[in-house]
């Protein structure tokens, strides 16, 4: 405990706390609608995940047990970086196990593990105005939100359309929640998507330099935007994960060699390494038993001290 | 006891994780309208105001946010000393300048339109009501349905606003404006956001 004695628990002061708490419920109540919040100065630099961070040690508490993963790992920088500094200044469990973890954090993917009721997926977001792009005057944008002004959206992915034949937005790819606000799932594939769509576990956005938190509550219609004549699809893999060879799961790309050679392996590494636990193996796998080659960060829940 | 001790004692014994546990109580009803979360009974405020009722203001309150408070509690200066040690809340003119209301008789309270619903621009801007009820199971079954409910739910607050349902029908026709309600009763809150569609049980 004497790690976290110069700081509060959760390394905000209270009224800090507080503030984000009331911003939270707000935006609870108005699924999709961004609420401005007071974001702070946060041990780390903007990009880096201050306003999850900053939504995270306004919900968490010492039972929580908390998993950050970035792209689907949680071995990267980022979820390292996040998950230590939560370790150290409030103490919490922390776990790469999608199944055991109450609180998530997220830069940019949904488990593939379905989440449960009592979750809470936290997301780290950019650029929390989907029409931004589109119209750069705060002023503007805003009454556009509060007139459901929303055709610049359709002419924005209708010009995809002309110019491409299809769709070709395929991260943060605007969805409208409850049929009423349009909103930037932040840049997640678009293939995670359809999993916001009545989750049971609850969705809460952090933007910390944009200064706005929005949620989206469990059981509640989140709808890609799309036309008739070209509905919203999913992106699809010729090819399984190259370890565990799991299909309709998202997948990168890994460079192998400066020849060409590459390979498609699970992005949410948790599943992977389960699968790889379970026997399934792809055709990249290696030989050898996996219990030796596992993820160092992937072992087991590390329990608070 | 004289009204300066009694404003001083009945805080929270441990502020940090008392109110975290407050709020995620308060949250979890949020994002799941109609389920009852237990509350452990952290505050210990004057009467008529209850335990539950202080501990939420405790949690969510402090110098940014005006507190209204019904005739029955305003009536109380040893409420008004106790929420102004603890909070530092100041207390609103008007409901429509509260960013909280604690009511502690919801039968005789105003209609939902005085507080403040926000505007269409920032809708969040709009008052949150506490209301003490005794229980949510005695009074007129309400089936709740909207976001966070899977199909639907059921809660039954006994002492409610006069022509709630009525009253509540047209706080939705606002969306996105609105107030949104917490329920609380000695022991369990349960929460009723702006997004949650009230119909009666009674065939």
């Amino acid at each position: 405990m004497t790690d976290i004695a110069t700081y509060n628990f959760a390394y905000l002061d209270e009224q800090t706390k507080r503030m984000i708490r009331r911003a939270i419920l707000k935006g609870i109540a108005i699924p999709g609608y961004q609420v401005p919040f007071a974001s702070r100065e946060m041990p780390m630099p903007y990009g880096w995940g201050t306003g999850g961070v900053q939504v995270t040690a306004s919900i968490i508490g010492p039972d929580d047990v908390l998993k950050v993963i970035d792209q689907g790992a949680d071995d990267t920088t980022n979820a390292v970086s996040i998950r230590a500094f939560f370790k150290k200044v409030a103490n919490v469990a922390v776990t790469t196990d999608t199944a055991s973890a109450t609180i998530i954090q997220t830069r940019h993917r949904i488990p593939e593990h379905p989440l449960t009721a009592g979750q809470v997926l936290v997301y780290q977001v950019p650029i929390p105005e989907p029409l931004r792009f589109l119209e750069p005057r705060e002023t503007e944008t805003r009454k556009m939100h509060a007139l459901e002004e929303y055709g610049l959206m359709h002419v924005k992915l209708y010009e995809d359309i002309a110019k491409h034949g299809r769709i070709a937005t395929t991260y943060a790819y605007p969805v409208k929640v409850e049929g009423r606000y349009v909103m930037d799932p932040s840049p997640t594939p678009k293939f995670d998507n359809p999993k916001m769509h009545r989750s049971p576990a609850l969705q809460l956005f952090g933007a910390g330099r944009e200064k706005r938190i929005y949620a989206v509550p469990p059981f509640t219609a989140v709808v890609s935007l799309d036309f008739e004549d070209h509905p919203f699809e999913v992106q699809t893999f010729d090819q399984p994960c190259a370890l565990c060879a799991a299909e309709n799961v998202y997948l990168d790309e890994v460079i192998l060699d400066d020849h060409g050679g590459h390979m498609f392996v699970c992005s949410d590494t948790d599943h992977c390494e389960k699968r790889r636990a379970d026997g399934h193996r792809g055709h990249l796998a290696p030989e050898t038993h996996l219990a030796s080659e596992t993820h160092p960060a992937s072992e087991t829940m590390e329990p608070a001290q | 006891m004289d009204i300066a001790a009694q404003s001083i004692e009945g805080g929270f014994a441990d502020p940090v994780f008392n109110a975290q546990t407050v709020f995620r109580a308060v949250m979890d009803a949020m994002a799941r309208p109609g389920s009852v979360q237990p509350l452990p009974a952290f505050a210990r405020p004057p009467a008529p105001l209850s335990a539950s009722a202080g501990a939420i203001a405790l949690a969510l309150c402090d110098n940014d946010t005006p507190l209204w408070l019904d005739p029955a509690l305003q009536a109380s200066i040893a409420i008004k000393s106790w929420l102004g040690f603890h909070t530092g809340a100041p207390l609103a003119n008007t409901p429509a300048d509260a960013h909280f209301a604690l009511i502690a008789t919801p039968a005789e309270m105003m209609s939902l339109d005085g507080f403040s619903q926000g505007t269409q621009d920032y809708p969040d801007r709009s008052t949150t009501l506490i209301l003490h009820v005794s229980d949510l199971v005695s009074g007129t079954p309400l089936l709740l349905e909207g976001p966070g409910i899977e199909t639907s739910a059921t809660i039954a607050p006994a002492q409610m606003p006069r022509h709630f349902v009525e009253q509540w029908k047209q706080n939705i026709k606002r969306f996105p404006r609105g107030v949104d309600i917490i329920l609380a009763t000695a022991d369990g809150i349960a929460c009723l956001p702006r997004t949650t569609r009230i119909k009666t049980m009674e065939a």
